[in-house]
């Protein structure tokens, strides 16, 4: 019988809500830090329809949810208004955290831009007050 | 198991024409010494013939007993008032079986028919956390006891009690040639001994007598862990003379371990003097007079708590409930006392897990860390269960819930009218944290609101909307699983209404977990609510049979993701590391083409079931019907696909 050992899951997930959002709020500290010596520029026309194929395909929703919600057990919230790109690639190439690196050699830096762009394309959602169910 | 006539006449003791043997054992004229079984025939039976079953015997041959010794097994287990025992069958225990279901009337203890010995010990654990005392499991021999092992590691990592009772042929003599030799041991208990906190196989009725109060009182005694007797196979079948002088031994538990007085009042000393103490719990609450005793110290001191969620410790809506802010927490502390924690190490240590793994504290190293746990009491070599080593400043070898009333004295007699006024000031920081942090839950769970698949922030959200005024019950622990919203957005206030995990990660726990708690809230009349992770199920999903079959009246709200999810993203990791192939983490990993027909695989075991349900706008009404199902005694499941988190 496969016994699984889990890294920190099976901790009280509140644990890690904290811990993610901390992680969150230093990923971007870090990749703006990261992206004052390596700028990057945005390619002109980013596809978001390929971004949204690459998300699934590379794995991102694994950890950030099929539309980047993020969740407080594996990964933080990427869209909507996702970080600039320059940023995005920065962190994504270099993480501070717990995220695993997607080198240049995985993920090119017009695929990232593409990514990008599928995640700015999800909405806003509605207000909590808004949903019966969550009041 | 395939048995021939002929072992089976080889099997059962028989006594040849003697007439004084006749009466030695019928009569219980003295030959058997007391509490003894009667002797064994020192001659082997003549092999069957049509003369022999046609012609006049010869002499009389004893053929069948009133009065086996699993019927005083079963005299025992009734007298620790144990109600069921869960069980796959085996002929290693086919006397015990028997013994229950007829000569003990099936009823307390009732024998539930389990589908995998996995289950059963799984049921027994889930059983427990409700019930708060020991589910009876019988186990075939070798066999058996190796499909449960992984649900036993669960139980003894979470310090659980399970009275497990296996049986086994001692006896290499009377072994029937073949089958039976492979499911007998020399000493059988060994495959599990880094599991159970005691085991035993008494030779005699009198020994297991003893040996089953004792262990019965061994795995009731913090830390509480699952124990395991072996029954001898001839022991069970052989019959007991009437003047055997059996008799039942006096069960008095020991009272659970308390810290001394003096730590007591130390610990006392430096909660009231702390401007930021903090109360880390896991394991504190076995009773729900631990939840209440917890609320007591806790607002006494108005200080946090951090819920690690081993037990249904504290209402998840308390002012003082701080459980989504525990490094921040520990960041700032002065004092954090840590009650049943299990991994205090990684409370207050932040790790980070890159190519090169590495850590760094989180608390102060100034903070005072006081530690009050009976896992201090028991430690075992092989499994890893307990662990780093934390650098603590005072350390209680002792049960946090039985330590809780004398600490809460100490506390109040040390506070003085001016430090009550100081701490309510902190209890009020503490209660608008608190409403922040439900309000941004709020927020949080509306990303993704309209998703498909469905958001595990939706489903537990329509999910709480039907239950949250009935009087329902968690019996699973996938809050991690379903990005801890059950903690985030309902109200849990009573100890009942949360299990816990599984203690030990075995996947698999969850389904048999889950209906042995419901087996245990039916008699109460709650509702058993159960978010069931597709990968578990599929393990031994002949549990769900079992439900059925006993009427275990249980709502599962499937959470199929369709893959061992945490496991794709450590091979993702591994990929992103590897740099290469970040495509194929899916491979080994998830359990898409074909996708799984929950639903159908429910309604082939006799439950209400729906689904796959895709759209989430269906899933509220899925829910009300199946509840109505549960609300007639039947277990539901409801099949949900669900994002990863």
């Amino acid at each position: 019988m496969k016994i699984r050992t889990l890294s920190k899951t099976g901790r009280f997930a509140a644990l890690v809500a904290a811990a993610a959002l901390l992680m969150f709020a230093r990923q971007q500290a870090h990749a703006q830090n990261a992206a004052k010596t390596q700028p990057v520029e945005t390619p002109a026309a980013a596809n978001a329809e390929n971004g949204k194929r690459l998300y699934t395909s590379y794995g991102c929703y694994e950890c950030h949810g099929r539309e980047g919600q993020g969740s407080p057990v594996s990964g933080a919230r990427l869209a909507p208004r996702p970080i600039e790109l320059r940023y995005f690639i920065a962190y994504v190439r270099q993480p501070s955290g717990q995220m695993p690196p997607y080198t240049a050699k995985v993920v090119s830096d017009a695929e990232l831009a593409d990514i990008r762009a599928f995640l700015n394309t999800v909405p806003q959602p509605p207000p909590a007050k808004s949903i019966p169910l969550l009041n | 198991m395939a048995k021939s006539k002929k072992d089976s006449v080889k099997r059962r003791d028989f006594l040849k024409g003697s007439a004084a043997g006749v009466a030695a054992l019928v009569a219980g004229t003295g030959v058997a010494a007391a509490g003894e079984p009667a002797p064994r025939p020192p001659a082997a039976p003549p092999p069957m013939s049509k003369e022999a079953e046609t012609g006049n015997p010869a002499a009389v041959e004893v053929l069948t007993t009133d009065r086996p010794g699993a019927d005083f097994m079963v005299d025992i287990i009734k007298s620790l008032g144990i109600e069921y025992i869960a069980a796959n069958p085996g002929s290693s225990y086919r006397g015990l079986h028997e013994s229950v279901i007829n000569y003990g009337g099936n009823k307390a203890p009732e024998f539930i028919t389990c589908c995998h010995e996995e289950s059963a010990v799984g049921m027994a654990h889930g059983y427990s956390k409700i019930e708060g005392k020991p589910l009876g499991v019988f186990l075939h021999g070798t066999v058996g006891l190796q499909h449960a092992t992984m649900a036993i590691y669960n139980a003894f990592c979470d310090r659980v009690p399970v009275y497990m009772i296996m049986g086994n042929m001692v006896d290499a003599t009377m072994r029937r040639p073949g089958v039976e030799w492979v499911h007998s041991a020399q000493d059988p208990a060994a495959t599990v001994r880094d599991l159970v906190k005691w085991d035993d196989q008494p030779p005699s009725l009198p020994h297991f007598a003893e040996s089953a109060v004792r262990a019965y009182k061994v795995a009731m005694t913090p830390p509480m862990e699952p124990v395991l007797l072996v029954a001898d196979s001839e022991l069970q079948e052989r019959p007991v003379a009437e003047n055997s002088g059996l008799r039942v031994p006096k069960l008095t538990l020991a009272t659970p371990p308390q810290g001394d007085s003096g730590s007591v009042a130390e610990a006392a000393r430096l909660l009231v003097a702390a401007e930021h103490p903090v109360i880390i719990t896991d394991r504190v609450a076995r009773t729900p007079a631990g939840m209440a005793l917890l609320i007591e110290l806790a607002e006494a001191l108005q200080a946090p708590v951090v819920d690690q969620g081993g037990r249904m410790n504290f209402p998840s809506r308390h002012p003082l409930n701080q459980s989504g802010r525990s490094d921040a927490l520990v960041r700032e502390a002065d004092v954090i006392l840590g009650l049943e924690v299990t991994d205090f190490w990684g409370t207050v240590n932040s790790f980070r897990e890159q190519l090169h793994r590495s850590s760094a504290p989180i608390a102060n190293p100034k903070a005072k860390l006081i530690s009050i746990t009976a896992n201090d009491l028991y430690l075992k070599n092989n499994y890893q269960d307990f662990q780093r080593y934390t650098e603590v400043d005072l350390a209680m070898a002792a049960d946090a819930e039985a330590t809780l009333p004398s600490l809460i004295e100490a506390v109040k007699h040390l506070l003085t009218d001016d430090r009550k006024r100081a701490l309510q000031d902190r209890g009020a920081k503490l209660a608008a944290a608190q409403q922040k942090a439900l309000e941004q839950a709020r927020t949080d769970a509306t990303y993704a609101w309209d998703a498909s698949p469905v958001s595990t922030a939706r489903l537990c959200a329509e999910l709480w909307a039907q239950i949250k005024d009935k009087d329902w019950s968690l019996v699973s622990d996938v809050t991690p699983w379903v990005s801890n919203w059950p903690r985030r957005l309902w109200a849990f206030d009573k100890h009942y209404q949360f299990i816990g995990g599984a203690g030990g990660h075995g996947i698999g726990y969850g389904a048999p977990a889950a209906v042995g708690a419901a087996l245990a809230n039916r008699k109460y009349g709650r509702l058993s609510v159960n978010i069931q992770c597709d990968g578990d199920l599929m393990y031994a999903p002949g549990i769900l049979w079992t439900s059925a079959h006993n009427g275990i009246p249980l709502l599962s709200i499937m959470h199929n993701n369709r893959g061992y999810h945490q496991e794709l993203m450590h091979v993702q990791r591994m990929a992103d590391r590897h740099n290469r192939g970040i495509t194929r983490a899916n491979i080994g990993t998830t359990l898409i083409g074909p996708n799984i027909d929950y639903a159908r695989l429910a309604q082939s075991m006799g439950l209400h079931a729906e689904g796959p349900i895709t759209d989430p706008k269906d899933l509220g009404p899925a829910i009300r019907r199946a509840i109505e199902a549960v609300e007639r005694g039947e277990p539901a499941l409801v099949d949900v696909v669900t994002q990863p988190r």
